[in-house]
C-alpha cells in the first residue's frame, strides 16, 4: 500500500450531505475489472457527471476547468454511506483523489479508504462548510494536508487540526498491509482457534 | 462480580484473539460469506499467492448477478457477458479454495442474507462477515454481523481474522404493541426517520423492547437488515426461544448433545439487566403506522397518512438541501398527500423482505384481486420459492397478474438487469431509495410487502389497512 504523509492538491467542494456509494459509483460498473490498463476513473460519480449520451454535464463540479485535476474533496456529512462497495474508493483513487474531508463518513467506506491508502479527514461541520465556501470563492485553490501533524491548511493559511486514530495513522504513514499485521500473530491465532473450536466443535 | 455486559460486549469479548494498546483488536471471524461481487478480493488473494485459510468457515452463493427468469437454461440465461463471467468465476474461486458453493442451479441457492439463517449457518453468538453492507441482517439471531469492503474481505479469506476498533453501542427500544398492519419494515423505517442515516454511525445497534420481542424471526431479520441504513456498524437482537425454535433442525445447526450445549451457551448471551449502552433511543411502537419513503435517502420516510414535507420547514441545512434535490429527482411537490403518488411498478423481494412471512403478507392482499401495474415478486431463496408454491402462494400471485420470479437480489441491487426504467416510480420492499439504485433515473418508494402489494392493485400509494377494510374481497383478513 502506498504510504500517505502529506498532500497539497486542488480541492473540490461538494455541497451535499449523505453522498452514498451508489452515487460515487453506479452499480453497473462494479463488474468491471480494474488493472493498470483499465482504471475506474471514468465511473466516478458517473450518472451525475455525464448525461445520457456520455457527455460531460458542465455544471458538475469535477467537470469545471478549475477542478478537473482535484486531488481532495470537501464534502458534507455522512460521506460514503450505503453500500460496502470498495469500487467507490477505486473510482476516487483512479480519478486522482487521495483524501476526502467531511464532517463524518459511512463506517464501511471509511474503512475502505484506509485500506487503500486514502485519508478520510474528519472536521466539524462548520469548518467543512467554511472550506467549501473558500473553494467556491477561489476555484482551483489548493488545500494542504499534513498527516504527521494532523492538520489541514486552508486557502487563507489558517490551520485546522484534525483527529485520527493513532493506529490508522501509523498504517497510513507506513503503508502497512493488514494481512502482514495479522500473520505476525499466527501463534496466538492458532492457540485461540484450538481452544475455541474445542468448546464448540459444531462450528467447524 | 463481573461488570454487566451487553449482548455485543459478550460476543466481542469472546472473539478477541489479541488486543493492542490503543484498542485495536484482532477478532476471530466465525462465518464469512462470499458472492459474485467478491471477485476483487479473490483476485487480490491469488495475486499475493495466498489461499483461503479456513475454507470450512466460508460459504459462497450466487445471488447479486443471477437472472430471475429462465433459470432452467443455466448460465445461458445470463445475458450480460461480464455477469456470466462473474458467476462462473465465483464457482471457480470456490473450487480452487475448497469453499462450499451454492450456485445458480443449487436447490439451496438464494440471497446470501436469506440463506445464512435458513441453513442455520447464522447462529447466536457468532461473528459473521460478508462483502455486503446488509450483512447486518444476521444480527437478528443474536450474532455480531457486519459488511466489509474487498480489502477487509481479502484479509478475512486469508486469515479468518480482522483487525477492528471496538464500536460503540446504541440501544433502540421500541415499546408497546404494534397495531395490525404495522410490520418490521415499518418499525425500522420509523427508526431511521427518527435518528437519520448517520444516526448510528460508529455504533452497533441493539434493538430491544416489547415491540421488537413480539416480532417473528423473519421480521427481526428485516429490522436488522436496515440497521446499516441508519449508519449502524451492525444491528442485533437478543436471541430467545423464537430464535432457537427457528434454528432447531436446520442443516448447519448443532445436533443432538451439541444442540443442548449450544443452547446453554446461547441463553447466556442477552444483555445483562443493568448493562450500559453508549446511547439510548426510545420509540413508541403502538403509535407507528405503515411507513414509506418519499425521497432519495432512507431517512426521508413518513407514515402513509403523511404529506410530502416542505424542505424549507426542515430544521437542518443538510436535510433541507438533500430534500430539495430529492424532490426534484422524485418529481414530487411539497404538501402532496403520500397516497396521491402514482406508482408505475412494484417489486417484492430482496434480503430485506423476501422471506416466507413477506410472501404470505403479499398473498393476503393480492388474493382475489388484480394488479394494475407491472409487478414482480422474487422470493429470497430457492427453498422459499418451493415452500411458497407448496402453500399455493404462487397461484395467488399469478392469478393477480404478478410475475413470480426466481430468487436473487433482483430489483433491489439491479445488478442482474432487473432494473426499473428511467423516470418510473417503483413501490419496492428493498432497502435503498438512493438516486439510480434500482436503475438509472429510477424512482424508489420503500415500503413493506403488504403496502407494495396494495400499490400493485391500486397503482398508487395506498394504506393497505384501508384497502383490506373497504374491499369485499375474501382476503380481507390476514394481516396479523
Amino acid at each position: 500500500m502506498k504510504p500517505f504523509t502529506t498532500l497539497t492538491a486542488v480541492a473540490a467542494p461538494f455541497n451535499m450531505a449523505n453522498i452514498d456509494t451508489d452515487r460515487i459509483i453506479p452499480v453497473r460498473f462494479l463488474r468491471k475489472l480494474r488493472n493498470a490498463k483499465a482504471g475506474y476513473e471514468s465511473y466516478l460519480f458517473h450518472d451525475v457527471r455525464f448525461d445520457g449520451e456520455g457527455r460531460e454535464k458542465p455544471d458538475f463540479v469535477l467537470n469545471q476547468p478549475a477542478w478537473r485535476k482535484a486531488g481532495i474533496l470537501v464534502a458534507g456529512a455522512n460521506f460514503g454511506c450505503g453500500s460496502s462497495r470498495e469500487g467507490a474508493v477505486y473510482a476516487l483513487l483512479d480519478f486522482g483523489i487521495r483524501a476526502v474531508i467531511a464532517p463524518s463518513f459511512g463506517d464501511i467506506h471509511y474503512a475502505n479508504e484506509l485500506q487503500n491508502g486514502m485519508l478520510p479527514v474528519t472536521l466539524p461541520e462548520e469548518i467543512c462548510r467554511g472550506l467549501r465556501d473558500q473553494l467556491q470563492a477561489k476555484p482551483g485553490a489548493s488545500l494542504a494536508i499534513d498527516l504527521p501533524a494532523q492538520t489541514v491548511t486552508d486557502t487563507l493559511g489558517d490551520i485546522h487540526p484534525f483527529m485520527i486514530d493513532p493506529v490508522y495513522k501509523e498504517r497510513l504513514l507506513k503503508g502497512l498491509d493488514d494481512i502482514g499485521l495479522v500473520l505476525e500473530q499466527l501463534p496466538a491465532i492458532e492457540a485461540y482457534e484450538e481452544k475455541y473450536h474445542a468448546s464448540q466443535p459444531w462450528l467447524v | 462480580m463481573a461488570l454487566p455486559r451487553t449482548l455485543f460486549d459478550k460476543i466481542w469479548d469472546s472473539h478477541v484473539i489479541v488486543e493492542k494498546p490503543g484498542g485495536d483488536a484482532l477478532l476471530h471471524i466465525d462465518r464469512n460469506f462470499v458472492h459474485e461481487g467478491s471477485f476483487h478480493a479473490f483476485g487480490a488473494l491469488a495475486k499475493d499467492g495466498r489461499k483461503v485459510r479456513m475454507p470450512r468457515q466460508n460459504f459462497a452463493v450466487a445471488d447479486h448477478y443471477v437472472p430471475t427468469v429462465g433459470r432452467d437454461r443455466g448460465l445461458a440465461a445470463v445475458e450480460d457477458d461480464d455477469a456470466r463471467h462473474m458467476i462462473g468465476l465465483l464457482e471457480e474461486n470456490c473450487r480452487v479454495n475448497d469453499i462450499v458453493h451454492y450456485g445458480m442451479a443449487d436447490e439451496r441457492q438464494g440471497i446470501v442474507h436469506v440463506i445464512g439463517p435458513e441453513l442455520g449457518i447464522t447462529q447466536p453468538g457468532l461473528t459473521i462477515t460478508c462483502g455486503d453492507s446488509h450483512t447486518s441482517t444476521h444480527g437478528a439471531l443474536g450474532a455480531y454481523a457486519f459488511g466489509t469492503g474487498a480489502s477487509q474481505l481479502k484479509q478475512i479469506l486469508a486469515t479468518q481474522c480482522l483487525w477492528l476498533k471496538r464500536p460503540k453501542t446504541l440501544r433502540v427500544t421500541v415499546n408497546g404493541k404494534l397495531a395490525p398492519g404495522v410490520t418490521g419494515k415499518d418499525v425500522v423505517l420509523a427508526i431511521i426517520a427518527k435518528i437519520g442515516t448517520a444516526g448510528a454511525t460508529g455504533h452497533v445497534i441493539e434493538f430491544a423492547g416489547t415491540a421488537i420481542r413480539g416480532l417473528s424471526v423473519e421480521a427481526r431479520l428485516t429490522v436488522c437488515n436496515m440497521a446499516i441504513e441508519a449508519g449502524g456498524r451492525a444491528g442485533m437482537i437478543a436471541p430467545d426461544d423464537a430464535v432457537y425454535e427457528y434454528l432447531h433442525g436446520r442443516e448447519y445447526a448443532p445436533q443432538g448433545a451439541d444442540w443442548d450445549k449450544a443452547l446453554a451457551q446461547w441463553r447466556l448471551l442477552p444483555s445483562d439487566d443493568d448493562a450500559r449502552f453508549d446511547r439510548e433511543v426510545t420509540l413508541d411502537g403502538a403509535a407507528l403506522e405503515p411507513m414509506l419513503t418519499w425521497g432519495t435517502s432512507p431517512e426521508e420516510a413518513l407514515p402513509v397518512s403523511g404529506r410530502i414535507p416542505d424542505p424549507q420547514t426542515l430544521g437542518d441545512t443538510n436535510q433541507r438541501d438533500h430534500a430539495l434535490q430529492a424532490l426534484a429527482y422524485m418529481d414530487l411537490k411539497p404538501g402532496m398527500a403520500l397516497t396521491d403518488i402514482q406508482i408505475d411498478r412494484a417489486f417484492i423481494g430482496s434480503c430485506t423482505n423476501g422471506r416466507i412471512e413477506d410472501l404470505r403478507a403479499a398473498a393476503a392482499v393480492l388474493k382475489g384481486r388484480k394488479a394494475t401495474i407491472p409487478a414482480w415478486i422474487s422470493p429470497g431463496s430457492t427453498p422459499l420459492k418451493a415452500q411458497a408454491e407448496a402453500e399455493g402462494l404462487d397461484r395467488i400471485f399469478l392469478d393477480a397478474g404478478v410475475e413470480w420470479r426466481a430468487s436473487g437480489c433482483s430489483s433491489c441491487a439491479a445488478m442482474n438487469g432487473d432494473s426499473v426504467p428511467a423516470g418510473q416510480r417503483c413501490a419496492s420492499t428493498s432497502n435503498r431509495n438512493f438516486e439510480g439504485r434500482q436503475g438509472k433515473g429510477a424512482r424508489t418508494h420503500l415500503m413493506s410487502p403488504a403496502m407494495a402489494a396494495a400499490a400493485m392493485i391500486t397503482g398508487r400509494v395506498t394504506d393497505v389497512r384501508k384497502l383490506l377494510a373497504s374491499s369485499p374481497s375474501p382476503s380481507g383478513r390476514g394481516l396479523g
